[in-house]
């Protein structure tokens, strides 16, 4: 008997429901992983307290110390100052509710310490066919291993450290098609920011994105992560990619990747998690890769995205009146011309770092940009790998020799200027080229202005000092 | 939660898209361990200048403002991050609805775990509303009713919103969602047993 082709979607939706959705309640889904970090869990585990429960699995639960912690070097003694009363409060109270219910943290300065979205993978927690939320946006990140992985709010934080479940409707699927090849200095980062300037900022609401065809399969799993992180920059809560050779290649061997006969039935398992000939999403968009040029933004959200080489968009080139009245807000608060080029525009800060563009090859494609080059004077570059593994890596590579020969500072594992809410961040008025994934008005700091690119256009643009295309500097 | 009890109110226009979560409460403002105080920094960046100081242009901080209830925004309200300081800090300030053409997913998930209605309007409605608060701006009332999931304008009439029926149940008899699912506890264990767990972060 045939069955219904089915999307990678609903396939894992479906393998974790503990009880389906109704016409009356949503359905009751199992989360396989929960980060937590810092800043969104203090006021679940208050409310835990307060009604005397305690967290139902703390072996599928693992919490690192990221937001609001400082990235600067460490002093004689080895430690990480934080200087901040208020964020060595909330980075206190993790460690005792972390200890109180027993699950496990990385502390600030602790060896596996890092960005909750660069940990997880890292160390074979993120794995494909799961479910793994966090209170954080970002979380769609763990989407690139085929794992539907979404963002929840506090409430929601307690309900899984509670119960292990979330009430979740089901989202509809949209299928974003990237066929061909990139071209030279296009990368990841220039594919997500093309889409979300197609979709728009709200396209992707109330979606699942799968992205699907040969550019995404020649991603590496750093670069899938790139592009799933982002997801949720169009409005979409999750992005998936189905499991591939890549994906095996990246988990076998991690710290709590399946070992002997537990990995060769994993393997047979996640293979399965593709969508079926013939499934059929609720939207599809198509993209094609060989037009790509590298991407960057003008404006205060990510989806005012152009490519490098051309002009910031008139009033002319928008649908309706409020997307008019969008655009010479943005423009204002950039202080940027209608129809102007970005080349050569001067910036004071080069921000590698966040979620989005911290991993290992991240800084492999700066160092590369940067080997034997001085960055600009008057400008400010900040390289923040994402954990402390990726630091460790990059030391041993030798690649934060060249950023320090360069000029750039080398700080320590966090989300760093990408939030700002622990020290890193911009001055008023300053503009800054960051490789991560938010250019909201005072996000990077108040006042402050962001232009998100990929790694090699922003540390193109440090050498230069003016935002620059950097496939003049590969050559 | 308390109980839903249907209201008139004051309301207050913010013609703006894409209102993100960074602008109703800047990340600085994260730092914090509860849920208090949160409405003081709504819209902190719009709303204050460098030394503090309320700037006069801004919506909030027109005398009108005081005792406002809902917001009326552009579409796409509360997109960017998971921070439930969002609905947090617009409760804080006061307000007990904001209506949009429509709503970040994750915003509105946040929103009605609180009682904070996310009331999705069309733009002819939104189109409506900015016109009769424009001649007085901050004065005309608008009144909600979550049973019959309605809105009566200020001519008049009445509009119907959606709302996911359990979120409706849930906000009507403020009842929070974690008691719901923790009776749900049989089921879970019995999911429990016939999967197999996925990973284990103990010793990590």
């Amino acid at each position: 008997m045939a069955t219904t082709p089915q999307t990678l979607f609903e396939k894992i939706w479906n393998r974790h429901l503990v009880r389906p959705e109704t016409s009356e309640t949503p359905a009751v889904l199992y989360v396989d992983l929960h980060l937590v970090h810092e800043v969104t869990s203090p006021q679940a585990f208050t409310e835990l307290r307060q009604r005397g429960l305690t967290v139902r699995r703390p072996g599928q639960t693992i919490a690192t110390m990221d937001h609001s912690t400082p990235t600067t070097p460490r002093n004689a003694q080895g430690i990480i100052p934080v200087l901040d009363t208020q964020a060595q409060a909330q980075l206190t109270q993790l460690e005792s509710n972390c200890r109180d219910f027993g699950i496990p943290l990385f502390a600030l300065g602790s060896e596996n310490q890092g960005i909750v979205h660069v940990i997880g993978p890292e160390q074979g927690l993120t794995q494909p066919g799961m479910t793994i939320v966090c209170g954080d946006s970002h979380t769609s990140t763990h989407g690139a291993f085929g794992a539907l992985a979404f963002g929840i709010g506090t409430s929601e934080v307690g309900h899984v450290l509670a119960t292990q479940c979330l009430l979740q409707s089901r989202p509809k699927t949209m299928e974003i098609r990237i066929n061909g090849r990139l071209s030279k200095g296009v990368g990841a980062k220039d594919i997500i920011l093309a889409i979300i300037a197609k979709i728009g900022v709200g396209g992707g609401t109330g979606y699942v994105l799968e992205y699907t065809g040969e550019a995404i399969r020649a991603l590496s799993m750093e670069e899938r992560m790139t592009v799933c992180n982002m997801s949720i920059e169009g409005g979409a809560r999750a992005g998936l990619i189905a499991p591939d050779q890549t994906t095996f290649d990246y988990i076998k061997g991690r710290p709590r990747a399946p070992q002997g006969a537990a990995w060769d039935a994993a393997v047979a398992d996640w293979q399965t998690l593709v969508s079926d000939e013939g499934a059929v999403y609720d939207a599809v968009v198509v993209l094609h890769a060989d037009e790509l040029a590298p991407m960057i933004t003008y404006g205060t959200n990510p989806g005012m995205g152009i490519p490098i080489n051309g002009n910031v968009p008139t009033a002319g080139d928008m649908a309706d009146e409020s997307a008019r009245a969008g655009l010479a807000k943005a423009l204002a608060y950039m202080d940027l011309e209608p129809g102007q080029s970005l080349i050569g525009k001067k910036v004071d800060v080069v921000f590698i770092g966040s979620c989005t563009n911290s991993r290992i090859s991240d800084l492999r494609l700066a160092a590369q940009v940067m080997q034997d080059r001085k960055v600009a004077s008057g400008v400010r570059m900040m390289v923040v790998p994402g954990s402390q593994q990726v630091k460790k890596q990059a030391e041993a590579e030798g690649l934060d020799e060249i950023f320090k020969a360069a000029g750039a500072e080398w700080r320590e594992a966090g989300c760093s200027m990408c939030i700002a809410m622990n020290g890193d961040q911009l001055k008023p008025g300053q503009y800054a080229v960051s490789t991560s994934n938010r250019n909201f008005e005072g996000r990077q700091g108040k006042g402050g202005r962001t232009f998100l690119a990929s790694p090699l256009t922003a540390a193109a643009t440090a050498i230069a000092g003016v935002i620059c295309d950097p496939r003049e500097i590969l050559g | 939660m308390n109980k839903f009890i249907p209201y008139t109110a004051r309301f207050a226009v913010l013609p703006m898209e894409n209102v993100d979560t960074d602008q109703i409460i800047p990340a600085r403002f994260l730092k914090t361990t509860d849920k208090v105080g949160l409405g003081d920094n709504l819209f902190s960046d719009w709303r204050y200048d460098s030394n503090g100081q309320p700037k006069p242009e801004f919506l909030l901080n027109k005398p009108f403002a005081k005792g406002v209830e809902v917001l009326v925004a552009g579409t796409n309200f509360g997109c960017g991050s998971s921070r439930e300081h969002a609905p947090w800090a617009l409760q804080g300030f006061g307000f007990k609805a904001v209506l949009s053409t429509y709503f970040a997913d994750i915003f509105q998930n946040n929103s009605l775990k609180n009682g904070l209605l996310p009331i999705v309007i069309s733009p002819e409605t939104y189109q409506l509303l900015v016109a009769s608060d424009a001649p007085n701006p901050g004065h005309a009332t608008l009144s909600v009713d979550l049973a019959s999931q309605t809105v009566t304008l200020p001519d008049g009439s009445t509009m119907w919103f959606p709302i996911e029926p359990f979120a409706k149940y849930c906000v009507l008899n403020g009842v929070d969602q974690l008691g719901f699912l923790a009776n749900a506890d049989s089921d879970i264990s019995a999911y429990e047993q016939t999967h197999a767990t996925r990973v284990d972060t103990v010793g990590l």
